[in-house]
């Protein structure tokens, strides 16, 4: 339909006809939008807000500025090579006084206490012993007297650093960096220095769990797409009833089958193969069998209807024209299902990636994942800062994963819905 | 129409999205909701605690259960949906959580004063509920020869067969310790310095290839009775309903046990102050906290609770004079100080 066949069918109305045009393209684009209003504020406040809280978390550094507000502006002015200045000990004195009478002392001393270990004892041990304000000119002897930390310079720059209001103190943290007394950016101390191997781990962990996957999960989705429907609905059921079993169930259900007196270790100690019990759980080979499982519909289900959609004429004229099963199969089946392998093994391998309660259950003391570690330090311990810098690594590390991809799988036709 | 309609329908959801967000953030009036441990122990005190507490008050009341951490009260505190008022809480928990604002400051006039309760578990942000021991526990029916204490738990020649500890430095670092010959009350002195640290780990070392390492209290009765390990540490109270409930067989020592108490908190701005002092009076008293020690075996903090119970029911109990002639409590000022550096050496430790 032309503007053109459109003139003059409406002469009553003084609207140019372009307008009214627009405005019904503009009526109609409202109503697309009307419609995905309630999607977007959903999305926003469950996904995108919690997300950028996080990220806040992660770089937010307020609390010292808070609790000891007068000493970190008089900090502001030290060139950080002597010690302070008398005027700085006097800040940090009333600070102190103001800090005991509402009570706040202790989370200033927790967030320096992540920074240098024993300054917790330092501050609240000096809040104790500090009964008056010093008089003029003798803070710095005071405070000195009560705790010799006073007199060391780091303590004075751990204070300066935890200054805030950001900082990039649990960031380098969770790569295992810290900053020294100088400013510089330096490697962890080696018993501290924990979470780049933690996240290799999790890599690792995650990426054999899917080959696993993929190795057990492509030959099932064949025969499920080979077969005719009333077999393949059956297997399916197969398929798809361990997917809709809590997990924790079956986690636990590995638990059984896996541990010395298990149901495996018994079988071959009966028949006779070993005399002492494998150890089949709480180790890394109990973790990679019980996620694959958990895991192994997540393959299957984008394999199966990559493969549902191969014509079999394919592989006839294949045939036909003279290729061997092996040729066919690599040339021209295999290909086809690119698509699917690409999409469950990216379903998979971020899935995985974020496993929590499995690795708690069936794993070691040494196969636990970046995910353990984002919920000790939210529950147990408190450091929110850590926490969500390690999430933050996390989640900057499985976006570069997945644009990776997109890049890879670029120029394919499908794209496992990863088109960007 | 069809314009209006869909027009409506968004309306619709955000009404309900902003509606839903302006309810969950006002604090409604509820019933009081008292958290606890959940498991045997919440059993326990929904007998003699929840139940009779409705009965004579006429207060409603719900009870739910939690994992503990102080940072699932900080979220809800700070989140300003607080659904709980009454939480029982781990001592490191009591202490942060205090310093961070997170609980009501009690007063001690409502719950029967502070005279009424053992000295350890009186705290201006939470009164003692129960004291409790990390025992060494094993199955007698599978050990010949008893265990005696931590230096046989690290004696594989000994004993052979897989142990279980609690995963973390906490708890497991004391343990290496008096395996290695450190008396009880010096435990944290040689804990405290970085050679002990040391030591504890080398100790450690020498068993790590038979460690299995437990996380929820639920775990340690069910490795023993499956026969995966032969000595584990234990919370006692699950080792003495694994033998009531179960009919197990299992044992435990007490020599180098560690003690601890649980505190109940009112959290901050609950709107049910009341009825949660109410509740803890109710919880407070020594015939209602004598009837929790004969239902499952912890100690408890009313002075007067322990000379109400028989002597058979007492020496199963923690607070047994005999039982924590030995026990070391847990160190909270240490854990606050050394938690997050310790936990990251233990881990360090575990991937070697």
């Amino acid at each position: 339909m032309t503007a053109a066949s459109l003139t003059g069918a409406d002469s009553k109305t003084s609207v140019p006809l372009k307008r009214r045009l627009k405005r019904a393209e503009r009526a109609r684009q409202f109503k697309a939008l009307a419609l995905v209003v309630p999607l977007l504020l959903f999305l926003l406040f469950t996904f995108a807000g919690p997300i950028a809280g996080m990220l806040w978390h992660a770089v937010d550094d307020r609390e010292v500025r808070q609790v000891l507000p007068q000493t970190i502006a008089a900090l502001a002015g030290w060139d950080g090579k002597d010690l302070p200045d008398e005027k700085t000990y006097a800040a940090l004195a009333s600070d102190i006084q103001a800090a005991r009478a509402a009570g706040t002392i202790a989370i200033a001393a927790k967030r320096l206490n992540y920074a240098l270990n024993g300054f917790r004892t330092i501050l609240i041990g000096t809040a104790r012993n500090l009964k008056t304000v010093p008089e003029a000119g003798t803070a710095r002897e005071t405070l000195g007297k009560i705790n010799p930390a006073w007199r060391e310079r780091a303590t004075w720059t751990t204070i300066k650093d935890a200054g805030g209001p950001v900082t990039s103190f649990y960031l380098l943290g969770a790569l295992d960096l810290v900053r020294n007394a100088d400013g510089a950016i330096v490697a962890a101390p080696p018993d501290q220095a924990i979470y780049r191997e933690v996240f290799a781990r999790t890599f690792l962990i995650s990426l054999g769990v899917t080959a696993l996957c993929l190795i057990l999960g492509f030959p099932v989705a064949y025969l499920l797409a080979a077969l005719p429907p009333g077999k393949s609905n059956l297997l399916m059921i197969f398929v798809l009833l361990p997917f809709w079993t809590s997990l924790l169930v079956r986690t636990c259900a590995w638990i059984v089958l896996l541990q010395s007196n298990g149901v495996v270790n018994d079988s071959l100690h009966w028949l006779g193969i070993i005399d002492e019990p494998l150890r089949l759980i709480y180790n890394r080979f109990g973790v990679c069998v019980a996620m694959t499982h958990v895991l192994l519909p997540f393959m299957i289900l984008p394999l199966y209807s990559s493969m549902k959609a191969i014509s079999p004429a394919y592989m006839r004229a294949a045939a036909s024209l003279g290729a061997p099963p092996l040729t066919a199969f690599l040339r021209i089946y295999l290909p086809q299902t690119l698509p699917g392998v690409g999409a469950g093994s990216l379903l998979v391998f971020i899935l995985a990636l974020g496993y929590y309660i499995t690795p708690a259950l069936v794993g070691g003391a040494a196969d636990q994942m970046i995910s353990y570690f984002i919920a000790l330090y939210t529950t147990e311990t408190a450091n929110w800062g850590l926490a969500s810098a390690l999430g933050a690594v996390l989640l900057l590390a499985t976006i570069l994963l997945a644009l990776v991809y997109g890049k890879l799988v670029q120029g394919q036709q499908v794209t496992g819905g990863m088109k960007n | 129409m069809l314009k209006r309609k869909t027009g409506k329908i968004a309306l619709g959801f955000v009404a309900a999205f902003t509606a839903g967000a302006a309810l969950a953030t006002s604090a409604q009036a509820r019933d009081l909701t008292v958290v606890s441990w959940g498991g045997a122990y919440q059993d326990a005190q929904k007998k003699v605690y929840f139940e009779p507490f409705k009965k004579a008050s006429g207060v409603p009341m719900n009870d739910e259960s939690w994992d503990g951490g102080v940072g699932v009260l900080r979220a809800k505190v700070q989140g300003g949906a607080a659904t709980w008022d009454v939480v029982q809480v781990e001592s490191d928990e009591l202490a942060v959580g205090c310093e961070e604002g997170l609980y009501e400051k009690l007063d001690y006039s409502k719950i029967g004063g502070e005279a009424a309760y053992i000295k350890p578990s009186v705290n201006p942000c939470g009164v003692g509920a129960i004291l409790y021991d990390f025992v060494l526990g094993y199955d007698k029916d599978k050990l010949k020869d008893a265990p005696k204490g931590w230096a046989d738990f690290f004696d594989t020649k000994k004993i052979p067969g897989k142990r279980a500890l609690r995963q973390g430095p906490k708890t497991t670092l004391e343990i290496a310790l008096m395996a290695d010959g450190v008396a009880p009350k010096d435990v944290y002195k040689v804990l405290a310095t970085d050679e002990g640290v040391d030591r504890a780990f080398k100790k450690l070392d020498t068993i790590k290839g038979d460690l299995v390492w437990w996380k929820a209290g639920a775990q340690p009765p069910q490795l023993l009775a499956s026969g995966e390990v032969a000595m584990t540490s234990v919370y006692n109270g699950r080792i003495d309903t694994a033998n009531k409930n179960e009919k197990k067989n299992f044992g435990m020592v007490w020599d180098g046990a560690l003690f601890t108490l649980d505190s109940w908190v009112i959290l901050k701005g609950s709107p049910n102050k009341d009825a949660a002092y109410k509740f803890l009076d109710f919880a407070g008293k020594a015939e209602n906290q004598s009837k929790l020690s004969e239902n499952i075996a912890y100690g408890t903090s009313n002075k007067d609770a322990a000379g109400l119970l028989q002597p058979a029911v007492l020496k199963d109990l923690p607070t047994a004079p005999d039982n924590i002639k030995n026990a070391v409590e847990i160190n909270v000022a240490f854990w606050l100080e050394n938690i997050d550096r310790l936990t990251e050496r233990f881990n360090k430790w575990a991937a070697k």
